[in-house]
């Protein structure tokens, strides 16, 4: 999908709907729904190489390059982390990787979820941005030396 | 469960809860649910005393100095040791090594031991229910000496097969260490009868005590092992310090593993001599408060009585099995006949993850993943476990909180 907000909007839109929530149960519920929502990732991107391993759940995270614009999809075996891949996916996904790069994703913060899954090792949001960054800047020295993929 | 009587006359929970400090307070606005107590356990105030009180009256680097505090510093350290050698039956107080912790132990012996004795060909034997720590130093070894590792297999319910652990053992076999109580099922191992059988084709045995010596009684003379390792923060105690126990004889013919102050007797360019035991494995400044304050944490268990909080911690096991079979979908991960008190399971369709997420925001605190034990996650075919595990301050009530908590997660991600 193309996406025609900027990442600071979608992330305000992120911010919005959390603050309606009046207990971490309904967060949490939110967050499930968004995992149980996300398709799961057919299986040819469930290899190696997309996999974000960590210690407790695996991410796998596949991206495309079209038109100047990375597009990310996503997959866990934990639902929590899958709805939190899948925010994640859904602010980042279709921009420039110069727009997913400067991205400086405050709505982590504000929606209270970096404390709690930036602690589990190499699985939390930190690892996951960071992978996803990965990509955009990967594609984005593709771009410069004006090779396609 | 009326049957059941969690406490004891002589075992008041609430007066021990009162020691350990951080059971007082609250996690997402609720009272803390301490169950991961197989990965560390609370310290009582006692313990966070002894550390403050040395750091405040008497830090010294221990053993040359000639002033008050350094006799102080290292009269309380080596009372430490007597300590550790009365509380795991040690003949000898020059057996007791500190040292970081399990790990450390056993990979000492790997180092040091393991260089001198194994040979390309040789067989080290360990048990399909290892931790990460007592499988990979062994293959470590193993890659550099061309020998060979044997795994132990276990059966559905996660006990040792005996038969087949007989069946490996063969003139090849130069070292069995096995996990006294695995820290991913509970299973309590029968090391007595491993030890006796190693012994009897002349293999050493090693024993990882890290989660038996909280909850059983040791005595490593009875079960006569080689070697026994344990870490003190499972044991009320701090963090970064353990023990390695190993027979005076052995110890006194293995290398040295590091080198460095202390653990030498005279250094000159040409030749370095080295110093007795213990204090020959024991280079550089030792973790001398956390050591010290590791006795406190000895004499706690033994004031309180290792027996009574035993079984206070197995009637826990036992209410908390029957609570969790009631819940639909839930299946035990480790039905040994003899177990302590830790309880690993799996719910169907819900990742381990999902459940310790939702149970901290409750203010339960679990351990969920694969228990760094991979490999015995792969034998039961699955990514990791929720894991609750109890200590002598737990109650019934706490596991009446986790069953709640349990059932809301579920709902929640149903």
């Amino acid at each position: 999908m193309n996406n025609n907000q900027t990442i600071e909007d979608t992330e305000a839109g992120i911010i919005e709907s959390f603050s309606w929530f009046e207990n971490w149960e309904e967060k949490y519920e939110y967050i499930i729904e968004l995992g149980k929502k996300l398709p799961a990732l057919e299986e040819e991107y469930k290899k190696d190489e997309n996999i974000i391993k960590g210690c407790q759940s695996t991410v796998w995270l596949a991206s495309e390059y079209k038109n100047g614009k990375v597009f990310y999809k996503a997959d866990s075996d934990a639902l929590i982390v899958k709805g939190l891949v899948s925010m994640l996916i859904s602010v980042l996904s279709g921009h420039t990787p110069d727009e997913i790069l400067d991205a400086k994703l405050g709505f982590i913060k504000e929606i209270g979820m970096m404390a709690h899954l930036a602690q589990t090792r190499s699985n939390g949001l930190v690892a996951m941005v960071k992978q996803i960054k990965n990509y955009a800047l990967a594609y984005k020295s593709i771009s410069v030396v004006g090779k396609t993929i | 469960m009326a049957e059941l009587t969690i406490i004891s006359p002589a075992f008041d929970v609430n007066e021990i809860r009162k020691c350990f400090p951080v059971l007082e307070r609250e996690v997402k606005n609720q009272l803390l649910v301490y169950l991961d107590n197989a990965a560390t356990s609370q310290k009582p105030q006692s313990v966070i005393d002894a550390l403050s009180h040395y750091y405040s009256n008497y830090n010294a680097n221990i053993h040359r100095g000639i002033h008050t505090l350094a006799e102080e510093a290292t009269a309380a350290y080596e009372a430490t040791r007597v300590t550790v050698k009365d509380f795991i039956g040690a003949p000898s107080s020059d057996e007791i090594i500190f040292t970081r912790g399990t790990t450390e132990g056993i990979n000492l012996v790997a180092y040091t031991w393991g260089r001198q004795n194994i040979n390309a060909g040789d067989e080290i034997i360990i048990s399909a229910m290892e931790h990460h720590s007592n499988i990979v130093p062994w293959q470590i070894l193993c890659e550099e000496k061309k020998a060979v590792l044997k795994v132990i297999p276990v059966n559905d319910e996660g006990e040792l097969l005996m038969d087949e652990y007989r069946k490996l053992l063969s003139p090849k076999t130069k070292l069995v260490s096995v996990v006294h109580v695995s820290n991913a099922l509970g299973t309590i191992n029968p090391v007595k009868e491993i030890i006796d059988a190693a012994h009897n084709i002349g293999a050493l045995v090693l024993i990882d005590g890290a989660q038996s010596t909280v909850h059983l009684d040791i005595d490593v003379q009875k079960l006569n092992c080689d070697f026994f390792a344990f870490s003190g923060h499972k044991v009320y105690g701090p963090t970064g310090v353990g023990v390695l126990y190993g027979k005076k004889k052995i110890l006194e013919s293995m290398p040295v593993f590091m080198g460095g102050g202390e653990m030498i007797k005279e250094v000159t360019f040409e030749k370095t001599t080295y110093n007795s035991l213990p204090y020959k494995y024991e280079a550089g400044t030792p973790n001398i408060a956390d050591t010290i304050a590791l006795k406190v944490a000895l004499d706690f268990m033994t004031e309180t009585g290792k027996e009574m909080a035993a079984s206070h911690e197995n009637d826990l096991l036992k209410y908390a099995t029957q609570q969790l079979e009631t819940i639909p979908g839930l299946r035990i991960i480790g039905k040994a006949k003899e177990k302590v008190s830790l309880v690993s399971f799996v719910i169907d369709k819900i990742h381990p993850q999902d459940i310790g997420v939702l149970l901290d925001n409750q203010g339960i605190a679990v351990r969920t993943g694969h228990h760094c034990t991979q490999p015995l996650m792969k034998r039961f075919g699955i990514p990791g476990t929720v894991r609750a595990s109890f200590a002598m301050y737990n109650t019934k009530e706490e596991v009446d909180r986790l069953i709640v908590g349990l059932q809301k997660a579920i709902k929640m991600l149903a």
